[in-house]
């Protein structure tokens, strides 16, 4: 069973969510596939179990004693990555165009790009499957896939896969969700929050994956909360949590335990009656 | 000048202080985080040009194709696959690079356009605003940001750019000539700022730091900036009814309160990042 937490916009908190359930979870498998800001795994010490390297596309490479700048390859180009017969690998997408016109053997070939290191840390509250990716890398989509197939080889007897998200609604969130069982996104009460809402929850009716919402922060705008609810209500999706502000959220980001270690919060209780109803609906 | 407006982590403040700068400057605003554009809810401008984006496939002329798998083979992102002796595309993974075209021996396949998204323009009051939405369910956003940015006129435009540190910002800092980083003081916002960093390096560009969400005391972010000598432009304080106002989706700029803290972060920008 994989839950994956989404919002759409940023910094709604996703991952102080996707960090309490799973603390509130007795088998659980963490996956962090928020691969360009992963702060999932920050909570957690661990011993990384496996480091691999990750070779997502591919990138030319021209080897300038055999060209013999024809220009072919920059015609053909679509993505305006080779100038002066020199490729710039931040533009080049890999699709190997480029070599089907060079009329000279292997003067220009594609080679593969590590676009990250991959890891299976174990930590004393289970495993995570996490990517440390490189700057700027187009292949975030294949990555995000592979972490959650890597996380499945450690939990067959795991009744659950918490997966952290990333914002958006494109390739890595498209990734991250398809062929999951829920969803679970956390929305803020802002206008932007809902905007991003509406989008994410379109993207998840697209993929038909079954949708649940928390409204985070519920009592920062009252009104606004109440006009998400109307929406979630319009849209017959599942409101299962209204998690109030809580200034000891931002203690416990900053001393990295999970809000659930704080007793005496607020957020913490509501996350909890929010796992009860997420029970429900697994069931 | 083209600034753009980076983050690392989502939600820091990337939108606030993008559109309250293109206000306070007098900039252009270009919303480049086409996969969740939310600055148009701030500035609301009369929108009076729509373009489409379009991206392009490959289609198969089923006469011509000989079911050779030549295309199937040199297409990199597997977009093509040979079923039954048909060609069958997956038009979401296509990248429109046209190697199915040039391998193909029977001239088989032709280009044609489909949307992935817009652009959207107009002005609001004096500065001129122009966004880039991402048709829902369509994963590349890289089409709609190169467009959005290819033709950017005017002296200055603020560019709000995505979250994270992929391919989209990589390909919106290529138009820009320098760059603020927004964080937040918690650990967080350290981690993920660093990594924003490193990509703003490599573009060899003036760049300093906005801290929002600011308790204005000495912070992990004060003393990093000062590890890395990279300058702290300014901050916004961490407030209730800042949070408030942005909430309603109204402009801090316009509130009496807040104003000063974005005349001064101008300022500020014009002399950390050299602009005129």
């Amino acid at each position: 069973m994989e839950l994956v937490v989404l919002s759409g916009k940023g910094g709604t908190g996703k991952t102080t969510i996707a960090t309490a359930l799973s603390e509130l979870v007795q088998d659980v498998m963490r996956v962090d596939c928020d691969v360009e800001a992963s702060n999932f795994y920050m909570y957690y010490e661990g011993k990384d179990l496996e480091k691999k390297d990750f070779y997502g596309g591919k990138t030319a490479n021209i080897d300038d004693s055999k060209c013999i700048k024809c220009g072919k390859c920059q015609e053909v180009c679509r993505f305006n990555a080779i100038q002066d017969f020199q490729i710039d690998p931040f533009a080049c997408e890999g699709c190997g165009a480029c070599t089907l016109v060079c009329p000279t053997e292997e003067a220009i070939v594609l080679e593969d790009e590590k676009v990250a290191d991959t890891f299976i840390t174990q930590t004393d509250k289970g495993i995570i499957a996490r990517a440390e990716m490189g700057i700027g890398s187009d292949a975030s989509g294949l990555l995000i896939s592979f972490l959650r197939k890597n996380a499945k080889r450690f939990s067959e007897n795991e009744e659950l896969t918490i997966i952290d998200g990333s914002p958006g609604i494109g390739c890595p969130v498209i990734a991250s969700m398809t062929g999951s069982d829920m969803v679970l996104v956390v929305t803020e009460p802002t206008k932007s929050g809902l905007e991003d809402l509406k989008r994410v929850v379109t993207l998840c009716e697209h993929f038909g994956v079954y949708t649940m919402v928390c409204i985070n922060k519920y009592d920062i705008n009252e009104e606004m909360s109440r006009e998400i609810e109307s929406f979630i209500n319009d849209k017959h999706l599942k409101l299962v949590g209204k998690i109030p502000y809580d200034d000891m959220v931002m203690k416990s980001i900053n001393e990295l335990k999970p809000i659930t270690f704080y007793n005496e919060s607020i957020a913490k209780k509501a996350i909890e009656d929010m796992w009860m109803r997420i029970k429900e609906n697994i069931n | 000048m083209n600034i753009a407006v980076l983050s690392g982590k989502g939600g820091t403040g990337k939108t606030t202080v993008s559109t309250n700068l293109a206000l306070a400057s007098k900039s252009n605003y270009i919303d480049c985080d086409v996969e969740e554009p939310n600055g148009f809810l701030f500035l609301k401008p009369k929108i009076d040009r729509i373009q489409k984006v379009m991206t392009e496939y490959p289609i198969v002329d089923d006469d011509k194709c000989t079911a050779c798998g030549d295309c199937v083979e040199v297409c990199q992102f597997n977009a093509l696959a040979n079923v039954k002796k048909n060609i069958v595309l997956f038009e979401k993974l296509c990248h429109s690079c046209g190697a199915c075209q040039i391998a193909c021996k029977y001239d088989a396949i032709n280009y044609e356009k489909r949307e992935i998204g817009k652009i959207e323009s107009g002005k609001f009051r004096d500065i001129e605003c122009s966004r880039g939405v991402l048709n829902i369910g369509d994963p590349m956003a890289v089409p709609i940001i190169k467009e959005l940015l290819k033709d950017l006129s005017g002296e200055n435009n603020i560019i709000d750019c995505p979250p994270g540190t992929s391919c989209n910002v990589v390909n919106t800092l290529n138009y820009a000539d320098s760059a603020i980083l927004v964080t937040e003081p918690t650990k967080f916002g350290l981690h993920d700022l660093k990594i924003a960093v490193e990509v703003v390096r490599m573009f060899h560009i003036p760049f300093g730091i906005i801290i929002n969400k600011d308790d204005e005391k000495e912070n992990i972010i004060r003393e990093y900036s000062r590890e890395e000598n990279i300058d702290i432009i300014g901050s916004i304080p961490y407030r209730r009814d800042i949070a408030r106002v942005y909430s309603n989706g109204e402009i801090l700029y316009d509130n009496i309160n807040f104003k000063p803290i974005f005349e001064e972060l101008v300022d500020r920008s014009k002399a950390v990042l050299k602009w005129n």
